[in-house]
This record gives C-alpha cells, sequence and structure tokens, in this order.
C-alpha cells in the first residue's frame, strides 16, 4: 500500500508505479504538464524512470488564464 | 518599423493582453484576436484532477507557437512561491525564459511587495530568467528592478482589476525617463483613453487584462484597446505641441478677416 498526496490530495496505490504510470491512470500523459515531486521538479524525461515512494508529495500544473 | 523589442525579441504590436476571466476560451480566442497581441499572459495552477481529460487547455486554444505566453506569478505573496512557480512555468513551458514576476503584498489592493518582488528578481535573473517585472509606480524601485537586470519595468497605473485609470501620470513620466530598459504600464487600464494616454507619455507598451475581459463587449473593446494603444504611440512619436497655458492661438489666419461694419 503506497499513499502519495497530489496536489493536496491523499491517494492510496496498491503496487508500485513510476510517475509516468501514475500519469497515465490519471489521464494526462499526453497534456502539458510541469511536475514538483518533495519540492524537486521532475523534468518530462525522468517521468519513465522515477518510482513514487510511500508518502510523496506531488504537485501538478498546468497553464490556466490569468493576467 | 517601430518595433516593441523586449529581450532581444521583436514584436509589432505593443499591447500585452492576460487570458483570465473570459467567459470561455471561444471568447477568450477572439478578445486576444481582435487585440492584436503577440504576447499574452497566463497563470500556473494545479491541474484539476478527474476532469475530462479530453477537455480542451488553454494551450490547445492559445498555442505557444502563435504567441509568446508571459506565465505569471499572480496570486504569490512571497519571493520563495514565485521564484518556485516560474521554475514549474519554465518547465511546463520547454525551458521559456521570459516571464512576469508580480509579488503581491496584500489580498485586498493586490498592492506589490516590492521588497520581496526584489529578492526574487535577484534570483531569477541569476537562474537566467528574462524577468518583466510588475511593481508600484516608485521611481527608486523601478530603478532598482533595472539594475538587477530585469528586461522591462511594469509599473502599475492604479490597481489590479480596478479600472480607475492612470492616476499618477508624474511618476510614471519619472520612472520612464529614468529607465534604460522598456517601460508598460500594467494594472489599471480601465478604457482605451487610459491605453492611450500611457503611450502617449512615452510608454513602450500596455498591459491589461480586466479592462478587455470585463467589458460588456470584450472582444470590441480588444479591438479598441488595439487602436488606442497604436494611437498614443503615434502621438507620441509625433510629438505633441506645446501647451499653451491661458494663451490661446487661433488656428485661421487672423489677416483678411471683414472688418466689423458700422451701425
Amino acid at each position: 500500500m503506497l499513499q502519495v498526496t497530489i496536489n493536496g490530495q491523499p491517494h492510496h496505490f496498491d503496487n508500485p508505479l513510476s510517475l509516468q504510470q501514475l500519469l497515465e491512470h490519471m489521464s494526462i500523459q499526453n497534456k502539458r504538464i510541469a511536475v514538483e515531486r518533495n519540492g524537486e521538479i521532475v523534468p518530462r524525461s525522468q517521468f519513465t524512470l522515477q518510482t513514487l515512494s510511500d508518502g510523496d508529495q506531488l504537485e501538478i500544473v498546468v497553464a490556466v488564464g490569468g493576467g | 518599423m517601430d518595433d516593441f523589442i523586449v529581450a532581444g525579441k521583436h514584436y509589432s504590436s505593443r499591447l500585452l493582453v492576460g487570458t483570465g476571466k473570459y467567459k470561455d476560451f471561444n471568447e477568450t480566442r477572439a478578445a486576444i484576436e481582435a487585440s492584436g497581441a503577440q504576447i499574452i499572459t497566463i497563470a500556473i495552477r494545479r491541474t484539476n484532477i478527474g476532469q475530462n481529460p479530453n477537455e480542451p487547455s488553454l494551450l490547445d486554444v492559445l498555442p505557444p507557437s502563435h504567441y509568446t505566453l508571459l506565465p505569471n506569478t499572480a496570486g504569490c505573496y512571497s519571493a520563495e512561491e514565485a521564484i518556485r512557480t516560474l521554475r514549474l512555468a519554465r518547465e511546463l513551458l520547454d525551458g521559456h525564459s521570459l516571464v512576469k514576476l508580480e509579488v503581491l503584498g496584500d489580498p485586498r489592493t493586490l498592492f506589490p511587495n516590492v521588497v520581496e518582488t526584489i529578492k526574487a528578481a535577484e534570483i531569477l535573473v541569476k537562474e537566467n530568467f528574462q524577468v518583466m517585472v510588475y511593481t508600484s509606480d516608485d521611481p527608486i524601485i523601478a530603478k532598482q528592478l533595472e539594475e538587477i537586470g530585469c528586461v522591462a519595468i511594469m509599473p502599475l497605473a492604479s490597481l489590479i482589476g480596478s479600472g480607475m485609470g492612470i492616476l499618477n501620470p508624474w511618476n510614471l513620466q519619472i520612472i520612464i525617463d529614468n529607465s534604460q530598459i522598456p517601460v508598460l504600464v500594467d494594472a489599471g487600464v480601465g478604457t482605451a483613453s487610459d491605453a492611450a494616454i500611457a503611450m502617449e507619455l512615452g510608454c513602450d507598451g500596455v498591459l491589461m487584462n480586466t479592462a478587455i475581459a470585463a467589458a460588456q463587449n470584450p472582444i470590441m473593446m480588444a479591438s479598441a484597446m488595439r487602436k488606442a494603444v497604436e494611437a498614443g504611440r503615434e502621438a507620441y512619436l509625433a510629438g505633441r505641441m506645446t501647451k499653451k497655458t491661458y494663451s490661446a492661438s487661433p488656428s485661421s489666419p487672423s489677416e483678411g478677416i471683414l472688418p466689423v461694419q458700422p451701425k
């Protein structure tokens, strides 16, 4: 059992997974996003290489309208 | 050509617009097209988990191939938050470095916190960001931000989203006269004449969002703003006549006027 906090909300996973698998699970792997893991930006090239750990804090951001 | 040049890039439009507060993406796109803007601001926010993944996103509507995107730090109240936001923006936009820094001081007035703004600017410039910086209309702070290495100074004309227009043209004039880098009025423009006045003062450009988005007809207002910025720029370049306080000067010849007929 794995608990990962994504944008402030706790999410539970039964099996270990990579960041890329998480994004696919959320159906946002093709979106233009940026990811911060425990305060550090994860470059896109690292998505498949980084396996999530219990207690990870993720922030996933997008561009929205703003002034 | 009278291009607007910022961070070494040339633009034909001197109107920069925000992409917030529109009814939907169609209205956003139509208004931005009508404004003629080439540089548009965007915000960085948490993605909405669980939303329909097929829903179009802002960058589908306003692709980075067509516009220079200017990620902002709206909503940040410390240097640390602003820097974090812009690092994420740079990752999101594949290394894009032109950004709008704004560090707010107070949620009621959205007045900038210039101390935190300076702190953030110092770090961002060291990290090779090209920083267009929102600030108060304090000429000393503006100069300091220029010396730090910002690429444009963007003083407020009045409070963000207030539409109060240009409250202190005198300070703006000092900032413009002192600056070696572009000066843009950012915030406070309410209608076309405000934008024209900013340009007539000698601003290099105007950045606005609410004045267009909150108009009854945003698309027509976007077009009006485009014309106002162009008109104000031309008037500035043309060089206005000297004001003659309390002394009129007739436009028609004073010779050959018909004599007064004797009664």
